[in-house]
């Protein structure tokens, strides 16, 4: 076990959030590097544990591998059977999860400080010694199929579904990450190990820490968990080509209301205009109650309950999109107040009063968000996922404050086209009509 | 009726851990009680306030009329105009929201500490002085039925529970879905909603909870400016809602829908809830939840069901005693795909009737005890989390010490009173069977 003290690299004071939150880069004698936040007011630390790549990283004709494996981790693991590992978590009153999304897989851990070291040798076993035992992997594959039958009669998933298989065709991601019933049944045990070389290794690894825990705790602490994964995985999928046109595509199904995804080309988060754009969404669909489209299509009309825009900055792919649900009988009219608002959007014209409400919206909120040791870890890892400098934090707000009318009408005009927003509609739609495909 | 405490001055502290959040609590003179948890990490602070009314206390009939009035509540006031509140608290970065329950009705801002005056100024306004403009009330029952539209017209497993629910209670105002049903939702009118207000929105009838990084002192301050100003309705109703009359015979019901892809079954029986002063019940019940399916690879159901015959995917037990009057303990398995849900209700009956006769094995009793005591540290990371569970309980008629001795009440559980708890709750004449299944398999049964 290494214990050797190790050299905190660099320290840095945000005095933005809402508390004066100390970052500190830390490099383990391993060469291991983690954010920390030093909070020792609760007697616990929450560690975050990402790897880039995610479950993109699946091999060809092996959809859904990494899925699987990530759900496996835990069923078992050095001398640990699935039953052992989860009483010995309980036993320490630790707290680990398993997930992966499109651009990353995540493990987070809480472990109190009392038996922290425990803690950290039963996680290193999921993640370097996991057995895959035939018995387990058919027993979570069988709760995978389980998932994937029901997004198959979910409107929800299956209008994500059919939006992601329009806009990303091939790509992993144009298809679920839990892959199809087909792909998921294939999958051999040889296949998990394969899956989790590809993605848990040290070349993609992004780590946080926030609580109860020192530098150098930490730098031991990352390197017993974490120094003896394969130092490099699969090569980065690559860029996904969108191919989304607009129209609308209906998606037959019985239930007495509709459910919506709508998008188009959307930009990266280094874009210059970025921020521009980030307001102009929370003038649009992103302000709760206050938004434009909230407005025109709930509070005005009564055509939802809800309707939201957001900009999905993947690592691979930007789109602007949104959704809602209306009923069967209403949704054709809440599309075509959709599209208007888009349109007027699009024109690029915003009030000084949306401008400055937004904003003071998004720069108040920001601070809030670093509330709790899992929240600020959670921000944390998601700085270094997005290459955020360590200051991000610092100047965030100013590149807010700093967007004006005209780069708003700048990006609305440069990105923005209600011609090219594609609907996909799943229920029963009365007079929405889909274009052929 | 408010608690005993005479008038407002008086405020204490507990004493707790070190790393316990402070929390205080005192009494407006015109009934209003409020809670204040300290947390001093972040400038940050959660105010809510929580009304002693919710679905349970509608009139027959008028099913939807507490949820209904939450969403009308955003309408403005002499002062404010419709959508305000959230546009001004949404301009100082912060987010509110409000939820309906059986038991209470809540409304919330999460904000910087320092604007904590502003969004209690605009939400003691509402308590009193609403205005429901004649053009709004109907495009907002628009909006009610898209919302039951969304959250339960379109899920076969929410419409299911529903069904289920109605069944469970015979009598109790718990059986009817607080979103309504939907054809009283689509008869509720401005009249309901102005009959629904003065009486129940009012200073002796809510629970202030402000939680993050605030003063007792400063909280007291402000809610006596702006709460303490406000009327109570006198003579406030007891809450005395229909109870149940002896459930005598076992409920079943099949409920298909060809959106279900993968068929579950669910039991509820009727179970005591959490009494004031009276929690033990009620723990013993929550420590059961545990042993049967807290966590699918060590609880009781997991290990027979799951890893033992391998005729489930999933098996849970719930039980969540905060409630005014009896309540659920539900068990839920879905089986897998070439089992049937009659023979998983068989091996269900088989394990817990094992259960019974075999009683807690003691490491997993330990387990959950080192867990409980953990969960108590994990959640002063929430402060949000805290506020909930103090304005939950105040306003289904818990005291401070009720709360603050839960964690020790749960903790007191032996395994005889987690058996005998089990003995007295799993009794099918109290209990409903529900298969949620596709419809050529509910033919084909």
């Amino acid at each position: 076990m290494i214990r050797v003290a190790l050299a905190a690299v660099m320290a840095l004071i945000c005095a933005l959030p809402a508390r004066a939150i100390e970052i500190t880069e830390v490099t383990s004698p391993g060469g291991i590097t983690a954010w920390l936040v030093e909070a020792h007011d609760i007697p616990f630390t929450a560690l975050e544990i990402h790897f880039r790549g995610g479950a993109s990283l699946d091999a060809p004709g092996k959809r859904g591998a990494i899925n699987l494996m990530t759900a496996t981790l835990e069923e078992g693991a050095g001398t640990m059977d699935s039953q052992g590992f989860a009483e010995a978590t309980e036993a320490l009153a630790a707290q680990f999860s398993f997930d992966v999304g499109d651009d990353s897989l995540n493990i987070s851990a809480r472990m109190l400080t009392e038996n922290r070291d425990k803690a950290v040798d039963l996680l290193r076993e999921a993640l370097i010694n996991p057995h895959f035992d035939q018995a387990s992997l058919d027993r979570v594959r069988g709760q995978v199929q389980s998932i994937i039958a029901s997004d198959a009669q979910d409107p929800n998933a299956i209008a994500g579904q059919k939006f992601r298989a329009l806009a990303f065709g091939d790509h992993p991601y144009g298809s679920s990450l839990n892959g199809t019933a087909d792909s998921v049944k294939a999958l051999t045990r040889e296949d998990m190990f394969d899956a989790k070389a590809r993605v848990m290794a040290r070349d993609r690894l992004v780590v946080s820490a926030v609580g109860d825990i020192t530098a150098d705790e930490l730098g031991a602490l990352l390197d017993r968990l974490l120094g003896d994964l394969p130092a490099t995985g699969a090569p980065m999928p690559p860029r996904a080509e969108l191919h989304l046109t607009g129209g609308t595509t209906v998606v037959d199904y019985d239930t007495p209301q509709s459910v919506v995804i709508f998008g188009q080309p959307g930009l990266a988060m280094d874009d210059p205009d970025f921020f521009a754009a980030y307001v102009l969404n929370q003038i649009l669909g992103e302000g709760g109650f206050s938004s434009r489209l909230m407005a025109e299509v709930r509070e005005k009309r009564g055509l939802t309950y809800g309707i939201y825009t957001y900009l999905v900055t993947r690592d691979l792919a930007e789109t602007w999109q949104g959704s809602f649900a209306s009923a069967n009988e209403k949704v054709a009219e809440a599309i075509e107040v959709t599209r208007a608002e888009w349109a007027r959007a699009a024109k690029g014209e915003v009030t000084d009063t949306e401008l400055s409400e937004a904003k003071t919206y998004l720069t108040g909120a920001y601070p809030l968000r670093f509330d709790g040791n899992d929240q600020i870890a959670a921000i944390l890892a998601g700085m270094q996922l997005n290459h955020m400098p360590i200051d991000y934090i610092n100047t965030r707000n100013a590149q807010v404050e700093a967007v004006t009318r005209e780069d708003v009408a700048r990006v609305a005009k440069r990105l923005l086209d209600a011609d090219a927003l594609r609907f996909v509609v799943v229920g029963r739609p009365v007079g929405v009509k889909g274009d052929a495909l | 009726m408010v608690r005993a405490s005479l008038a407002a001055a008086f405020l204490w502290f507990v004493a707790a851990p070190l790393w316990a959040s402070p929390v205080s609590h005192f009494t407006l003179e015109n009934g209003l009680e409020a809670v204040v948890i300290e947390d001093h990490r972040a400038p940050v602070v959660v105010h809510m306030v929580w009304y002693k009314v919710g679905s349970a206390d509608e009139l027959r009939g008028k099913s939807g009329i507490a949820h209904y009035f939450e969403h009308l509540m955003f309408k403005g006031t002499d002062t404010m105009a419709a959508g305000e509140l959230s546009k001004t608290v949404a301009a100082n970065g912060g987010s509110d929201n409000a939820f309906t329950s059986y038991d209470y009705t809540a409304y919330y801002q999460r904000i910087a500490a320092d604007r904590l005056e502003l969004v209690m100024k605009m939400e003691a306004d509402r308590m009193r002085h609403l205005k429901i403009s004649p053009d709004d009330w109907k495009t907002e029952r628009d909006v009610i039925l898209e919302e039951r539209a969304q959250r339960t017209d379109s899920d076969p497993g929410a419409l299911f529970g529903e069904q289920k629910n109605a069944a469970q209670f015979l009598n109790h105002p718990y059986g009817t879905p607080i979103i309504g049903w939907r054809q009283e939702m689509e008869a509720l009118t401005r009249d309901d909603a102005l009959a629904w207000y003065p009486k129940y929105y009012a200073p002796n009838n809510a629970v202030l909870v402000v939680a993050g990084d605030v003063t007792p002192d400063q909280v007291r301050t402000l809610a006596e400016t702006y709460y303490g100003v406000l009327a109570p309705t006198p003579d406030l109703p007891e809450r005395q809602r229909p109870q149940e009359p002896p459930q005598l015979a076992e409920r079943r019901l099949v409920f298909p829908d060809a959106r279900v892809a993968q068929p579950y079954l669910s039991r509820s029986y009727l179970a005591p809830e959490r009494d004031p002063g009276d929690q033990k019940q009620a723990a013993a019940l929550t420590v059961l939840a545990e042993v049967l399916g807290g966590n699918s690879a060590t609880s009781v159901l997991g290990r027979k069901l799951i890893f033992g015959d391998g005729s489930a995917i999933y098996a849970s037990a719930y039980y969540d005693g905060m409630a005014i009057d009896d309540t659920t303990f539900n068990l839920a398995v879905m089986p897998v795909a070439d089992v049937t849900l009659p023979e998983a209700e068989a091996a269900l009956d088989r394990a817990l009737a094992d259960f019974l006769k075999e009683g807690i094995d003691p490491a997993q009793f330990e387990r959950i005890r080192t867990r409980i005591r953990a969960s108590e540290i994990y959640a002063q990371d929430n402060t949000e989390g805290l506020a909930r569970r103090y304005g939950e309980a105040l306003a289904s008629g818990f005291s401070i010490e009720d709360v603050q001795s839960w964690p020790d009440v749960l903790m007191s559980v032996t395994e005889e009173d987690v058996m005998a708890a089990a003995h007295a709750v799993f009794d099918k004449r109290h209990a409903v069977t529900g298969y949620l299944t596709r419809p050529e398999q509910e033919a084909a049964q």
